[in-house]
């Protein structure tokens, strides 16, 4: 396969990752770690990172070994595949971040069922080599970090004023000054903290992408001329 | 087909095999450093409450585990930690549990000194409401250092309620029971402690050292 073949696949990968198929916010997976972690920017960090670990290891070692597994027995072996690096984040978090390993609790064991996994697994890197699977595994990760991200500093903003609350958890003792208040609540606004409050953000979310999407749709509708010119360009 | 069963068991059972013992080595690497976590957290509360300079053995080591439901609103045993200087009884830190509170049980640990004065509280586990309840978290506010130097007279101690009943604590605004659980729970395991205390100083060390207090917690 010649570089410009590989560069665009990979485009490809990440646009459907971050974007197109967006596990949180198209596939609608994991959402029951999504929607309970998301409170803090800290949280929502720390089960980002440790979710996209998951993910890359998971594709990597699924593709390495998808010509030695039968057809059969491929979703046990994907299924022990997931759970030994789910254990290895999880014993690593609690011996290097212990605070965030409180904070998260059961909800890092609970990465395991997450299906966005096992769906990358059984979909992409049971066909394909190694580094692809490992970008898709980043992209479709990263994707899903990002939504954990931004719903976690909406729900926190709202919820608490206050940005990066915790920091220090995560990224050490450095970290604490990372704390930005931004608004100062007497009573914090409860919705935002409690579960209904990540539904109606992760809704908003969902609607807000629709629209850009919609928009894009009729743009590139309207000008078709300027889009032939475009691919002229790219096509040498 | 029998062949292409054993076949692919024995794929399985390889995999697993392997698997295992990834987790065992990684289990093997860790496990130091998780137990020097667990007690580091346990070791900075205890330090918080009860002061440095006050005494000279090792507190931590100095445990024992004590099997009172009554006071300690736990079924399972609960750790208490010694505090002596030179050998003298100067503080206990004893590990309690509210089962009153809003949404399960609070796990508070209480330090005390040896004249029945409270050194102070912190909440080590807890789930309640966020932005109501979890203001009992010293994370969250300091409502809970209002129990340093306090005293308690009685089990029947009227100071030892929220201001709406009547005590010298205060409630937050839209959560009641939070507070009145734990003061609840301080109350009756500084009344406990008070009448038991030689008793206490005088247990064998029975924790092992590699169980702090966090027990595992029962998931579903």
């Amino acid at each position: 396969m010649s570089d410009q073949e590989l560069s665009n696949e990979l485009k490809t990968l990440a646009r459907n990752g971050l974007w197109e198929n967006n596990p949180a916010l198209v596939q609608l997976l994991g959402l029951c770690p999504l929607l309970a972690v998301t409170g803090t920017v800290t949280n929502a960090l720390g089960l980002g990172l440790a979710t996209l670990l998951v993910l890359v290891g998971s594709n990597v070692t699924v593709s390495l070994v998808r010509n030695w597994v039968p057809n059969e027995v491929r979703i046990p072996v994907f299924v022990i595949v997931i759970a030994t690096f789910v254990t290895f984040v999880e014993l690593m978090m609690h011996a290097f971040t212990y605070g965030l390993f409180t904070a998260l609790g059961i909800f890092i064991p609970l990465i395991v069922t997450n299906c966005a996994i096992i769906g990358r697994a059984e979909a992409y890197a049971s066909k394909n080599p190694w580094h692809k699977a490992a970008f898709d595994g980043l992209t479709m990760g990263a994707g899903f970090a990002l939504v954990l991200v931004l719903l976690g500093a909406l729900r926190e903003i709202i919820g608490q004023g206050t940005l990066f609350d915790g920091a220090d958890l995560l990224l050490g003792s450095w970290a604490a000054g990372l704390r930005i208040e931004l608004i100062q609540f007497d009573y914090p606004l409860l919705l935002a903290v409690l579960p209904p409050g990540a539904f109606i953000g992760m809704g908003i979310m969902i609607a807000v992408k629709n629209v850009i999407d919609r928009q894009r749709n009729e743009k590139a509708a309207q000008a078709p001329v300027e889009k032939a010119q475009r691919a002229r360009v790219t096509s040498q | 087909m029998m062949t292409s069963m054993r076949r692919n068991g024995l794929i399985l059972a390889v995999f697993a095999l392997v698997a295992t013992g990834l987790l065992m080595f990684t289990q093997h690497l860790t496990a130091d450093r998780i137990a020097a976590q667990q007690r580091n957290e346990l070791m900075r509360t205890l330090h918080e409450l009860i002061p440095d300079a006050s005494y000279n053995n090792d507190l931590y080591a100095d445990c024992t585990q004590v099997h009172a439901p009554e006071a300690l609103g736990s079924q399972s045993q609960q750790p208490i930690y010694r505090a002596r200087l030179h050998g003298q009884p100067v503080a206990l830190a004893i590990r309690t549990t509210a089962p009153d509170g809003y949404s399960g049980d609070i796990h508070l640990l209480v330090a005390i000194a040896n004249s029945g004065t409270v050194l102070g509280a912190r909440v080590l586990e807890h789930r309640e409401t966020p932005g109501l309840g979890d203001k009992i978290d010293v994370r969250r506010s300091d409502w809970i250092e209002s129990f340093a130097n306090e005293q308690v007279q009685s089990a029947t101690d009227p100071r030892w309620e929220v201001r709406r009943d009547g005590g010298a604590f205060d409630q937050f605004s839209g959560a009641t029971i939070t507070p009145r659980a734990v003061i609840n729970a301080i109350q009756r395991t500084v009344v406990w402690a008070n009448q038991q205390q030689a008793a206490l100083f005088a247990l064998p060390v029975t924790c092992q050292s590699n169980s702090p207090l966090q027990e595992e917690p029962a998931h579903e």
